[in-house]
């Protein structure tokens, strides 16, 4: 039975309100992936020189230089797409699914109306002074020079004596299986072995490789859920995954809702009662979405709080996925547990655990749109690797991408300095909060952190919340992220992400909030 | 109140058990040299700059807008194709990674679950997953038969679409593929603008795969839709929309480039919020962006490839002509729609999937059988020409040649 296609129904006008408190239900668009802006000629130069040596093959006469396409790149002028089409297009008089219709709604969330906000008006130390200092896109630029010395280095090296055979134009630009080139598994594998601290192995046979951890996720929710069933996500939670998880799906997502006393930290009892009043309302229940390390919280899972969850998952015979992205962003004194780790090796269990994985956040790379579904379930697999279909990772990336991580000398040097940097940037970031009073959640890995304003709002709800957004915004001019956005319960706390900053931004950014933080003061 | 009854193993959803497609692929082999020397050349020509904050400053927008040079790239390439006859406005190209993502998305967004799509028989099978894993919606054919080389009449729109609405389907759109695979052949002028006027008079979508544009076998023989909105001022234009990609046209599957260009605002916007799901990775932009805004370079390839292609098609003709085959007239595409059904000792799917086991079996020849591409006549089978060397062509050809040599011995003496 078909929908009436007149109406411009929302499909989260269905969800009544659960908690009391009203859920932002961004399903509009979206400005971005999950990560955002990337590397620069270096990568197509690299690229360029790269298929170009694949040619060659073997020919050892020349020394090649990579190009460089700096002079072919244009800036980008990322102006909204409804604002600059032609007049000549549409009306829109012929029907567009209900789908669309929700999807072409402009943006109301505050985690895209701010990301809009800082392209309108970015903060450029010479060019725009005054501009808005990006803070709300969970992106690393620190370690983005690494990688770039690698590429100088390592493409002059040999990608000739690869040896096999697909080293030509052909085998890069032929069909490949849909879900990845085995040797960017094997590397994957390898990598996640690297990062999940080396006490388990991941097979690459698990692996099944897409165009980002965006699709990654939601060809995971079409593999485990139907239409109107739903996931149990803890809050506060990172806003995509509602566009991720829900938007084509059907799915739905039921909050869960962790409080500060327990330092936003998981509550099973919560989980139990969030299943039971589903259950009572006939919604379906298929898994519970976790992210370990927490985004935007940044706190990471105890082993005995996975053991838990998995008991839990098992009465009540339901799914578990962990996007673990941030996993090796580590810079607390805790060891990072993956899910994969407390799975025994005969588990039936095996079957219903699912991990997301990716290099935009670890690895600073969110332009290659590299992901991971990593599962022990075999029919999940099989369901993935036929969905990659649609969301395959370019070969020539893929080559790139291979060679880079089976570089383990360099990933491990890449992941130590990188960590190290994220932990400096995090600590003068949070002790500069603090001496203007701010607090911060604990947190341990992450390019976030999670900070308490709530004292400086008023009234303490939403709108109060909002309202200091909007300040930090305008007058401030930083673009911080909202715990509305994140479907918080507790008012006043907002996500920060410090590693788009270099160390000399962090006193002006400090300085721009003290601003705000006297006027609040001098309001209160 | 009930008590569910769990299943042991943890439930999966329907979309993950239910089942899928045989591949199809297939691809362009005979003019990868071409691409091999533009990439030889220019990669010498420029040099590597280390700079540090250069690097910075052009950083790469992962942007679901894609990269601008690119789009601007990628609507340059489409009209030249088009030998100029077609405008094409950067601002209106979707990215997506594959044509395959860019069918889908789009059906995502032009008809809702349980809505349908009329497209003609016989059509490329991977459209019966494609178009309707994920989505829901459904596909209803347009019968299309020998009678009149495939060709599709006004009649045959009239009836799907009454069938559909005797079925109570919501039908949202036509989906033609121009050139036809696997027909081979293109969709002449007026009876694009005749399909053009239906769905006006029907208000649906028109929905035209051009994936094969480039490879028509001459610059004239490919009219597109975008031709007809032109040459009509774009009036009705908000409800076509059209799709390419780079994988047929340049041989480039593997980097995953597809594009869903829209006359249509809102269609536009949202497939572009919706293309985060199947993003292009920036380099391969960067790369193609460079190769394609070389318009000597596009010029040149266009030209040659068509030239290849045509030769190509006409050694497989004359061959198939020799061991006593009939093709349908094509002009386009890399493969053509051969007749075996005089071969059939009845015209059934089962008897065409038996010859078409045979043939795989003593031919070796991978050839898609009708019953595949939903075509309602059995005894049609498409055969590909440009993914193999001349020599493996020639060689086929024998082989096809030897099999009919001995099915004309086998039925003399029953």
């Amino acid at each position: 039975m078909t929908r009436n296609p007149e109406s411009e129904l929302e499909p989260g006008s269905r969800k009544p309100t659960r908690t009391g408190m009203r859920l932002i239900v961004p399903l509009q668009g979206i400005v971005q992936g999950r990560g955002g802006l990337l590397l620069g000629s270096l990568i197509p130069c690299a690229l360029v020189y790269f298929l170009q040596v694949y040619l060659k093959r073997h020919r050892s006469s020349k020394t090649l230089s990579p190009s460089t396409s700096a002079e072919n790149l244009t800036e980008l002028p990322r102006s909204s797409s409804r604002a600059n089409l032609l007049t000549r297009g549409s009306i829109g008089r012929v029907h567009v699914s209900s789908r669309a219709s929700s999807i072409a709604k402009p943006n109301d969330s505050p985690y895209y109306i701010g990301l809009d906000r800082v392209q309108e008006d970015p903060y450029d130390e010479i060019n725009n002074p005054n501009g808005i200092i990006q803070l709300g896109l969970s992106e690393n630029r620190l370690s983005l020079d690494l990688i770039e010395e690698w590429l100088s280095k390592n493409l002059s090296a040999s990608m000739l004596g690869e040896g096999g055979n697909d080293l030509n134009i052909c085998g890069i630009a032929t069909y490949r299986p849909a879900d990845g080139l085995m040797e960017l598994k094997v590397a994957m594998a390898g990598f996640m072995t690297e990062v999940m601290g080396r006490t388990i192995s991941f097979n690459p046979s698990s692996v099944v490789l897409l165009s980002g951890a965006t699709p990654a996720l939601e060809i995971l929710s079409f593999c485990l859920a139907d239409q109107g069933n739903a996931f149990l996500v803890p809050t506060p939670y990172y806003p995509g995954f509602d566009r991720d998880m829900r938007w084509r799906t059907g799915v739905e997502l039921i909050p869960v809702h962790c409080r500060s006393c327990d330092d936003f930290t998981l509550n099973i009892k919560a989980l139990d009662q969030a299943f039971n009043q589903a259950r009572k309302r006939g919604q379906k229940v298929r898994g519970v979405l976790i992210s370990n390390p927490s985004n935007p919280v940044g706190n990471v899972l105890s082993m005995d709080m996975l053991y838990n969850l998995l008991d839990f998952a098992r009465e009540r015979n339901i799914h578990i996925i962990s996007d673990e992205i941030f996993a090796g962003s580590m810079y607390g004194n805790e060891e990072f547990v993956s899910m994969a780790q407390i799975l025994g090796s005969e588990d039936s269990d095996r079957d219903r655990v699912h991990i997301i994985y990716g290099l935009s956040k670890d690895f600073s790379l969110p332009g290659f749109k590299v992901g991971v579904i990593y599962s022990f379930n075999e029919n999940v697999l099989a369901a993935s690797r036929k969905l990659a279909r649609f969301a395959s990772i370019s070969a020539p990336t893929q080559r790139l991408v291979v060679s880079m991580l089976s570089d383990i000398k360099f990933t491990r040097e890449y992941m130590k300095t990188n960590r190290e940097r994220i932990k400096k940037m995090h600590d003068l970031f949070v002790e500069g909060l603090r001496e203007l009073g701010i607090e911060s959640a604990k947190s341990s890995a992450g390019l976030c952190c999670w900070v308490d304003m709530s004292r400086l709002i008023s009234p303490y709800n939403e709108k109060g919340e909002l309202e200091l957004w909007d300040k930090l915004s305008n007058i401030a001019k930083i673009n911080v992220t909202p715990g509305s956005a994140c479907h918080c319960i507790e008012p006043g706390w907002f996500r920060c992400c410090f590693t788009t900053l270099n160390e000399k931004e962090i006193p002006l950014v400090i300085e721009r909030i003290s601003k705000v933080v006297e006027t609040c003061k001098r309001s209160a | 109140m009930a008590i569910e009854i769990e299943k042991p193993s943890v439930g999966l959803s329907k979309v993950a058990v239910s089942e899928t497609h045989g591949e199809f692929h297939h691809i362009l082999q005979v003019s990868f040299d071409l691409l091999e020397e533009y990439l030889e050349k220019h990669s010498e020509a420029t040099k590597w700059e280390n700079k540090s904050c250069g690097f910075r400053k052009n950083a790469l927008f992962q942007d679901y807008h894609g990269l601008q040079s690119f789009r601007k790239a990628m609507a340059s390439f489409m009209e030249q194709i088009r030998g100029g006859r077609a405008k094409f406005n950067p601002e209106r190209v979707v990215l997506t990674a594959g044509a395959t993502a860019a069918n889908e998305l789009l059906t995502f967004i032009l008809a809702d679950p349980g809505d349908a799509l009329l497209i003609p028989t016989p059509y490329y099978p991977g459209f019966d997953r494609d178009l309707r894993w994920r989505t829901g919606v459904k596909i209803l054919p347009i019968k299309c038969d020998s009678s009149n080389k495939f060709e599709i009449t006004p009649e045959a729109l009239e009836a799907a679409y009454n069938e559909a609405e005797s079925m109570n389907i919501k039908v949202r759109g036509v989906l033609i593929t121009n050139p036809s695979n696997p027909l081979g052949s293109t969709v002449k002028r007026s009876l694009l603008e005749e399909i053009l006027e239906f769905a006006t008079r029907k208000n649906i979508h028109l929905i035209s795969d051009e994936i094969y544009s480039g490879s028509a076998f001459s610059c004239t023989e490919f009219v597109s839709i975008s031709e007809v909105l032109e040459a009509r001022g774009y009036k009705d234009a908000e409800r076509v929309h059209v799709f390419y990609s780079l994988s047929k046209d340049l041989g480039l599957p593997g980097f995953r480039v597809g594009t869903i260009y829209s006359y249509n605002d809102k269609v536009v916007t949202t497939a572009r919020r919706m293309s985060s799901f199947t993003l292009i990775s920036s380099q391969t932009q960067q790369l193609l962006a460079s190769m394609l805004s070389d318009k000597e370079f596009t010029q040149n390839y266009i030209k040659i490839n068509r030239e290849r292609l045509r030769k190509r098609y006409e050694i497989i003709i004359d061959g198939l002509k020799k061991a006593g085959i009939k093709c349908l007239k094509g002009n386009a595409g890399l493969f053509c729609w051969m007749n075996l059904s005089p071969l059939l000792e009845k015209p059934t799917k089962e008897h065409e999937l038996d010859l078409w086991k045979s043939i795989l079996h003593e031919v070796k020849l991978n050839i898609s059988p009708g019953s595949s591409c939903h075509c309602s006549e059995p005894g049609w089978f498409r055969v590909c020409f440009a993914n193999m060397s001349e020599q493996t062509l020639e060689f086929a050809l024998r082989r096809i040649n030897d099999f009919m040599e001995r099915r004309k011995c086998m039925r003399s003496t029953t």
